[in-house]
């Protein structure tokens, strides 16, 4: 393919896959490193780094629509970044050392989970316990704005919360995704964030995990700037879109239409990698 | 513990405009380099299917800097990528200050401690890469 089509193709899949990223929050890295290995043909390595850069470009291009909301929890979210940034350095010093079979299969499943995660409902019981003396300490428990006011809550599990969130920034630095997912059912399963908070706080810690991983997938050469330059643009164009869409449209079919994809590509990513095409 | 909740989040929306402004920055800085590399060689063939890992000019801050200032379109792209990457770098530093002010002195123990590992991945990790 020539420079011109390439990118031009690059651009517009990225477009779709931060589109739908953003109107499904399952955000558009998930699908990005599956599109350029898989239908262009890229090399993992120059996929994943790709894929970083675009979603520190969501994370940060997003944060202002976030904020406005007043759900976010900056200590929560500073406390956390320590775990998925000495994580995401970890990852990112994994991909030199892992075969690139086993990343597209740990890719895969990834993928699965990603899919059976937001397709589940969760039951949302209030948690009546007494603070947990450790998250008071740590100055972690907060209020958000609420139909009814200003609702407190507390935060729980905090070891527990670090650990998921360690291995959350291992599998980003890995896999050059923001694994959004696996944050969220940290702070919103583990550790009994109420779920606004668990994914406004998520987005925000994203960039800086992304970013983490991303000097040392620099230094190793997996940053192309000819390849990554159409994902960055396409992905942030893509998902602003989606985040202006997403007040105004319902998105159950959607998510579930997305699954479907996410799952696909799940698994064409582990039959490429079983057949030995990494 | 109100008065205090609100000057955070007037320090969030300061550096959520802050984020967005280095992403435009970055964005422009991009397609600024990805016009002349585009329009150099529109019909060159193109393929990523083998990694070669890219140029040491490519692969380090002082020589991204370095390429993109002698004219590289292909540096200039790599100068807006660090500059993207370096948003929630500033953010960081952004909170270690707002904390500071604050006068929480734990939560910029916690904000550095992050800000190490950053900068240790930008300009150290070449030492294990």
């Amino acid at each position: 393919m020539n420079v011109l089509a390439f990118t031009f193709l690059v651009w517009a899949g990225s477009l779709v896959a931060g589109f739908l990223g953003a109107l499904t929050g399952l955000g558009g890295g998930v699908v990005l490193v599956p599109l350029l290995t898989v239908f262009f043909h890229v090399d993992l390595r120059y996929a994943i780094g790709a894929s970083l850069v675009s979603v520190i470009a969501t994370s940060s291009g997003s944060a202002a629509a976030y904020v406005k909301e007043g759900f976010s929890n900056i200590r929560i979210g500073m406390f956390l970044e320590i775990a998925t940034t000495l994580g995401a350095l970890f990852g990112a010093y994994l991909t030199a050392k892992v075969p690139a079979t086993a990343i597209a299969i740990v890719f895969g499943i990834v993928l699965l989970y990603s899919a059976y995660v937001s397709r589940r409902t969760r039951p949302r019981a209030i948690v009546e316990e007494p603070p947990d003396p450790l998250a008071t300490k740590l100055k972690m428990n907060g209020s958000f704005p609420d139909t009814s006011g200003i609702r407190q809550y507390n935060v729980y599990r905090v070891p527990a919360g670090f650990a998921i969130m360690y291995l959350a920034g291992t599998l980003s630095g890995l896999l050059g995704i923001g694994s959004g997912a696996l944050k969220v059912v940290a702070m919103d399963q583990a550790m009994k964030i109420p779920f606004k908070v668990s994914t406004t706080t998520s987005n925000f810690m994203i960039g800086v995990t992304a970013a983490a991983s991303a000097g040392v997938y620099l230094s190793r050469g997996y940053i192309d700037p000819s390849l990554a330059m159409p994902v960055m643009i396409g992905v942030l164009i893509g998902s602003l879109m989606g985040t202006r869409v997403l007040v105004k449209t319902k998105t159950k079919s959607l998510r579930l239409v997305f699954s479907v994809v996410i799952v696909l590509l799940g698994l064409e990513m582990m039959l490429k990698a079983v057949t030995g095409g990494f | 513990m109100a008065a205090k909740h609100i000057d955070d989040e007037r320090v969030e929306v300061m550096i959520s405009n802050l984020l967005r402004a280095g992403v435009v920055l970055a964005a422009l800085v991009v397609i600024a380099g990805a016009v002349p590399y585009i329009g150099a060689h529109p019909r060159a063939h193109v393929s990523y299917r083998t990694f070669h890992g890219e140029p040491d000019a490519l692969k380090t801050v002082p020589g991204v800097i370095a390429n993109a200032f002698s004219g590289s379109p292909r540096g200039v792209i790599q100068l807006g990528l660090l500059l993207l990457i370096a948003t929630p770098i500033a953010r960081v530093i952004f909170s270690a200050v707002a904390f500071a002010i604050e006068g929480d002195r734990m939560y910029v123990a916690f904000t550095l401690i992050v800000l190490a590992v950053l900068l240790y991945s930008l300009f150290g990790s070449f030492l294990i890469a």
